[in-house]
This record gives structure tokens, C-alpha cells and sequence, in this order.
């Protein structure tokens, strides 16, 4: 089913995150004020804008779904958001190590993409609460599409407000991304396309197990097993 | 209206499975079947309250899904809920269906008498007993007029006073196309122009009711 | 368009007459905020509040009494039939969704004309009346917002299996850049020593979410009702 392209996917991927570890441990520098595990910024940073676009996407999906009423879309929206949701726990935890290393906490209010970041999670943890809520399937389709839409717009109206409601006391190594200097900037693009790529392959393998088991069921129901 | 193929599905389970029939105007369709046959969906459908998932539905003229709007204000339907909001009153329930429907008061009042409900029309509606809220249903169903009568086992809470009552406004000699479901074989092969059985949401049966044996239709509920 | 005002209307007037007789929802949405305010005086182990602690207190306290109406906003519909009822009649789904939020803004109107006195009397160090102007508009632009999302997702809940849980579990992550912008905009207003004029970018902030998810809301609540 499709493997050839999964294959080269994964391929594509684990290539993408050697080339990423050995920038990142062999070809940036050493931060100047956080030391060794400011490197984490290059796992947290790409794992958190690859999971909001995921979230943005599914959004994008869902309005897909109600527009043509293809029940494929609803498939891929509801697993392109389950992903994103799977990654932002390690986006959260990532941060955490993060802001530990950094300002001595394992919590911080004052970095606001990480604040931001832990009001979508938890919108996004009642995706599923919400889908298992609804018995009829096509019904259970569109609610989730509803509120994919309606969580999609609200990712960046999000940020905008906790940015805004930010203090600037704490230094932030992302409000600054705009001067990495060069190496450091190469690391985090591959780094940006290794994550991007792990979330591609890991959505599509998802997409091919369910859409195998709704084939399972449906063969064997024709068969008389259900 | 025409109805073919109509399939409608719940997950995986099949509520109507390849309906195909038509109704010309002024006759009466009665529906038989044991619960969960599909009656109760098939009459939504037509309603417009639900989708049909696959098969081509056509009422007055009008393609549905896709000219619902233009049907909706055209039919009536009385199902097993009222619809009638609890706390408030029949007068104040029946203007509140006029005024979606864009009908003039005075029919609410045209149509209490005709339940003959005026008396008791300014008590909250959980006041009355079942078979004068299904009165008050009746005068809903038929508030605006409509050309297409869908009624889900309509005789259910009347005593035979009230049958007789609402006889002229969803009954045979109302004049207008109807589809009703019934559990009671003699009475609905008496009202029926054409009979139509549903067992597991297929068709079982569909014939004109004066050919069709009573015990053809006892059949459908073994 | 008159034809959809009346319906508006019609609609409107069926709410109100409800909620007239039942008092469902605004009388124990008050009740909830004046508790509240009284629970915070002993949680916070302190008489008056000020500044941007004052302004937090008020707004979460509201928000979740909104919650309370936001939850049963349309357990009549779905409970008595009315949903049938409304999408049997010959006319524009949308019109539901307006007549529901206004009702919304009416109980949250309510609600403020009696926790925002309380609130005055009960908590607040310096006096309300000079911050009281400069309440209006947070407050106004905070409903509006409370009245688009709440209602959205009061139709979204109302027709699954823990409706009452996850109204507010949907609700309250969705309201919060609400929340900061009002806390943020009031703050100022309620400070004891030298208080400030209203912050302008935390208004045109919430306006701006208000007409965003107001339009979200009217696009896709169609999607909710039909079946």
C-alpha cells in the first residue's frame, strides 16, 4: 500500500535527522550565556512550529472536509491534529528541560511561546474527548471538523495575545532569531526540514494503519464476521 | 415524490438501504415495519431533517439535499416529540412556528379551534395531557399549510373523540399527500393508497394497499 | 434581509420568554459571581483588592459565571425538540446562531449589572465609580467575544455525550486571550495610587479576536445543525 513513497519518506527522514544531530553537536557553536543544553532550542523550536503547523493544517483539512464532504479528509485532519498533539507533549517537555537550563525553572510565564503553546495543547486535548463524545460517525466527522476550524484560527490570534501580554525583562533566544549568526542558523533550518519531514512520515504511516483498518472492517463485515 | 435507491446510514449500520419508490399527489403511503425498521428515518428524510447518504430523493419537484430549502416550508411533520416547548403555552408555542413560518397570526388561532385546544391554549404546555399535547402537534404540523403530510404513528396518544377531530386536518379526506407510519395493520390498509413495508431498513413490501393481505403485513413483524 | 430579522426576533422573543419562566440560567450566574467574590475574600485572606490582582479576580469570576450560562443555553433545543422545530421552518440556519448569542450578551448584560456593584462593594480597594466608564468598553468587548465562542460551542456540546463538561473544557482554553485582554485593559483603571486610562492595544486585541471568531463562528454553524 503505497510503500515505495512511505519508504522514501523515512529514508528521507532519518538521513534529515543524522545531517541535523551532527550540525548540532559538531557544527554550532556553543552559546555564549546558556552553555551545552541551550542545543535544545534546536529540537524544541522546530518540534514546536512543525506541530502548530500541524494544527494550522488540520484546521485547513477540516474546512476541506466540509466543503466536499470526503470522508478522507476528515481521516487526515483527525490524524494530522492527533500527531500534532503527540509532539507537542515532547514540545512541552523539551521546553521545560529549556527553560530549565536557562533560568533555573522548569516553568517559565515569561517566555510566551511556550505559555502560548500550553493554552493550544490543552484546546487541542479535548479534540479527542470531544470526537469520543459523539456516537454517529459522520456526525463525530463534522463536530471535529467544527472545532478544527474554529482551533486553527484561534493558533495565531493565541500568540498575538500572550505576545503581547508578555514582559520583556527575560531574554529570549527566539525574540533574538532574527540575529543567529550564520551556523547557527543553518543547524536550525535542517533541523526545521528534519522535524518536518519526521512529522510527514510519522503522519503518513498513521494514515496508512487506519486507512488499513477501515478496509479490515469492511471486508470483513462483507464476509459476515461482524 | 420519487424516491430512489435512498440509503442512509448510521456508522456502519444501515438504516435505509435502496428505497425505491413514488407517491403521486393526493394519495396516502402507510408505512409498516417493526421499530428500527427505518419508518421513523425515512419520514426525516423526506422531512429534510436528515441527508440522504446515497440515492436520489425527490419531493415536490425538488431534489433533495441540494433544493431542501425549497421543500421545508412545504411539508409537515409530526413526529414522536411535539416540539412544543414545555414552559410556554400552546398559543405562544403555535405563534412562535407561525412567525418561522411567516404565517399571520390568526391562523394560530384558526387552528387551536380546529384542535379544539382555544380553551386551554394559555397553560404551559406541561400541563396538558399527552393527547391534548398531541393535538396542539397536529395544529403545528399543520400551521403553514402544507402540501406534504409526513406523520409518525399520528393516532398514537388520541382517544377515537380526538381521532375523529383531527381527521379533516391529517386524515384521508384532508385531500393532501401523505405518508404515515402505522403499527396497526387494518386501520392503515384502510387509510393507504399504496403500502410500503420496511424490515431492517429494506423494502419488504410495496404495493397498492388494495391488493395487499393484512397478514402479508403481520408478516413484516415476526 | 426583514425577513431574517423577524425570524432573529421571533426567535429571540421564544428565548426570553423561556428564560423569563424558568429562570434557568441568569439567576444562578449572579448568585455564582457574588459567592465567588465572597470565597476570594477568604481564599486571598484580604479585604480589598487593587490593580491588575482586582482586574483578574473580576474577570475570571465572570468568565466562569458565564460558563454556567454558556452550558445551558441550548439544553431546552435539544432537550424538548426545539432544534427539529426550528430546522423544519423555512429559513436561514444563521438566524439561530444570532438570536442565541444576543440572548447570550442579554444574561451576560444581566449578570454584570449585578457582579460588577458586588464586586465594587465587596473587593475593590479604590472606588468603582471613577474606574467605572473605563470598564465599559472591556466589558463590552469581552461579551461580545464570551457571546460568539460560548455560543459556537454551546452547539457544538449540547449534542454529545458530556455536554455539560465539555462546554467549559472547550470553552475556557478558547476564552483566554478574552481573558487577557480585559484583565490587561482594566488593570490601570483599578490601581489605589495613580490610576491610568484604558491600554488601547488590548482593546483593538479583542476586537479583533471578536470579529475573527464571530465570522468563524457564522460560517460554520450550519455544519452543527444539519444533520
Amino acid at each position: 500500500m503505497r510503500s515505495p513513497s512511505l519508504r522514501a519518506l523515512s529514508i528521507a527522514t532519518v538521513v534529515a535527522f543524522c545531517v541535523a544531530l551532527s550540525l548540532v553537536f559538531f557544527y554550532a557553536p556553543i552559546e555564549a550565556e546558556e552553555g551545552f543544553l541551550q542545543k535544545i532550542f534546536y529540537l524544541h523550536v522546530p518540534l514546536a512550529i512543525v506541530t502548530l503547523s500541524g494544527f494550522v493544517i488540520g484546521g485547513l483539512m477540516a474546512i476541506a472536509h466540509l466543503r466536499t464532504r470526503d470522508q478522507r479528509w476528515d481521516l487526515r485532519s483527525y490524524v494530522t491534529i492527533h500527531m500534532s498533539l503527540i509532539l507537542g507533549v515532547a514540545v512541552l517537555i523539551t521546553g521545560s528541560i529549556w527553560a530549565r537550563a536557562s533560568w533555573g525553572h522548569w516553568w517559565v510565564w515569561n517566555e510566551p511561546t511556550l505559555v502560548s503553546f500550553l493554552i493550544i495543547f490543552l484546546l487541542y486535548a479535548t479534540y479527542q474527548p470531544l470526537r469520543f463524545a459523539i456516537e454517529d460517525p459522520e456526525r463525530q466527522g463534522r463536530y471535529a471538523s467544527v472545532f478544527a476550524i474554529t482551533a486553527g484560527a484561534f493558533v495565531p490570534l493565541n500568540f498575538m495575545a500572550v505576545r503581547l501580554s508578555a514582559s520583556f525583562v527575560h531574554p529570549r533566544v527566539l525574540g533574538s532569531s532574527s540575529n543567529l549568526p550564520g551556523p547557527m542558523m543553518l543547524t536550525f533550518v535542517v533541523s526545521l526540514l528534519a522535524m518536518a519531514l519526521l512529522f510527514a512520515t510519522l503522519c503518513t504511516y498513521e494514515l496508512a494503519a487506519k486507512r488499513t483498518r477501515i478496509l479490515l472492517k469492511a471486508r470483513s463485515r462483507i464476509l459476515g464476521f461482524q | 415524490m420519487e424516491l430512489e435507491g435512498l440509503t442512509r446510514n448510521y456508522g456502519e449500520r444501515v438504516a435505509l438501504e435502496d428505497v425505491t419508490l413514488s407517491l403521486a399527489r393526493g394519495r396516502t403511503l402507510v408505512v409498516f415495519g417493526p421499530n428500527g425498521a427505518g419508518k421513523t428515518t425515512l419520514l426525516r428524510v423526506l422531512a429534510t431533517l436528515l441527508r440522504p447518504h446515497s440515492g436520489a430523493v425527490s419531493v415536490l419537484g425538488k431534489r433533495l439535499p441540494e433544493e431542501a430549502w425549497e421543500v421545508r416550508g412545504r411539508v409537515g411533520f409530526l413526529g414522536h416529540d411535539p416540539l412544543l416547548y414545555r414552559e410556554l403555552t400552546a398559543r405562544e408555542n403555535l405563534r412562535y412556528h407561525a412567525q418561522l413560518h411567516g404565517v399571520a397570526d390568526g391562523r394560530v388561532e384558526e387552528r387551536l379551534a380546529a384542535v379544539s385546544m382555544s380553551a386551554r391554549a394559555d397553560e404551559p404546555v406541561r400541563t396538558l395531557s399527552r393527547g391534548m399535547l398531541q393535538r396542539v402537534a397536529v395544529a403545528r404540523a399543520t400551521l403553514h399549510d402544507p402540501e406534504l403530510l409526513l406523520l409518525d404513528e399520528p393516532y398514537a396518544n388520541l382517544d377515537p373523540a380526538a381521532i375523529e377531530l383531527v381527521e379533516p386536518l391529517i386524515g384521508a379526506t384532508s385531500g393532501k399527500t401523505r405518508v404515515l407510519s402505522s403499527h396497526d395493520p387494518g386501520r392503515g390498509l384502510a387509510e393507504a393508497d399504496i403500502a410500503l413495508g420496511l424490515r431492517g431498513g429494506r423494502v419488504a413490501l410495496l404495493e397498492e394497499a388494495a391488493s395487499v393481505d393484512p397478514d402479508a403485513v403481520a408478516e413484516l413483524y415476526r | 434581509m426583514s425577513k431574517n430579522t423577524n425570524v432573529v426576533l421571533a426567535l429571540l422573543r421564544k428565548e426570553l420568554l423561556v428564560e423569563l419562566r424558568t429562570l434557568e440560567s441568569v439567576p444562578g450566574m449572579a448568585l455564582f459571581a457574588v459567592t465567588t467574590f465572597v470565597v476570594f475574600h477568604f481564599a486571598l485572606n484580604q479585604n480589598t483588592v487593587s490593580g491588575q490582582e482586582a482586574a483578574g479576580i473580576l474577570w475570571v469570576t465572570l468568565l466562569f459565571a458565564a460558563m454556567l450560562g454558556v452550558n445551558r443555553l441550548f439544553v431546552a433545543d435539544a432537550d424538548q425538540g426545539g432544534f427539529d422545530g426550528f430546522l423544519l421552518a423555512p429559513v436561514d440556519r444563521g438566524a439561530l446562531l444570532i438570536a442565541k448569542a444576543i440572548s447570550l450578551l442579554a444574561y451576560l448584560l444581566v449578570l454584570e449589572l449585578v457582579a460588577v456593584p458586588a464586586f465594587g462593594l465587596l473587593l475593590l480597594g479604590p472606588s468603582l465609580g471613577q474606574a467605572l466608564p473605563g470598564l465599559l468598553a472591556p466589558l463590552a468587548l469581552g461579551d461580545l467575544g464570551v457571546a460568539a465562542i460560548g455560543t459556537l460551542i454551546a452547539a457544538l456540546a449540547v449534542r454529545t455525550r458530556a455536554r455539560d463538561l465539555l462546554g467549559p473544557m472547550l470553552t475556557l482554553p478558547l476564552l483566554v486571550p478574552v481573558v487577557i485582554g480585559c484583565a490587561r485593559a482594566t488593570a490601570p483603571l483599578l490601581e489605589t495610587v495613580d490610576p491610568g486610562g484604558l491600554p488601547l492595544r488590548w482593546l483593538g486585541t479583542l476586537a479583533l479576536y471578536d470579529l475573527v471568531f464571530g465570522l468563524i463562528a457564522y460560517a460554520v454553524f450550519d455544519f452543527l445543525l444539519e444533520d
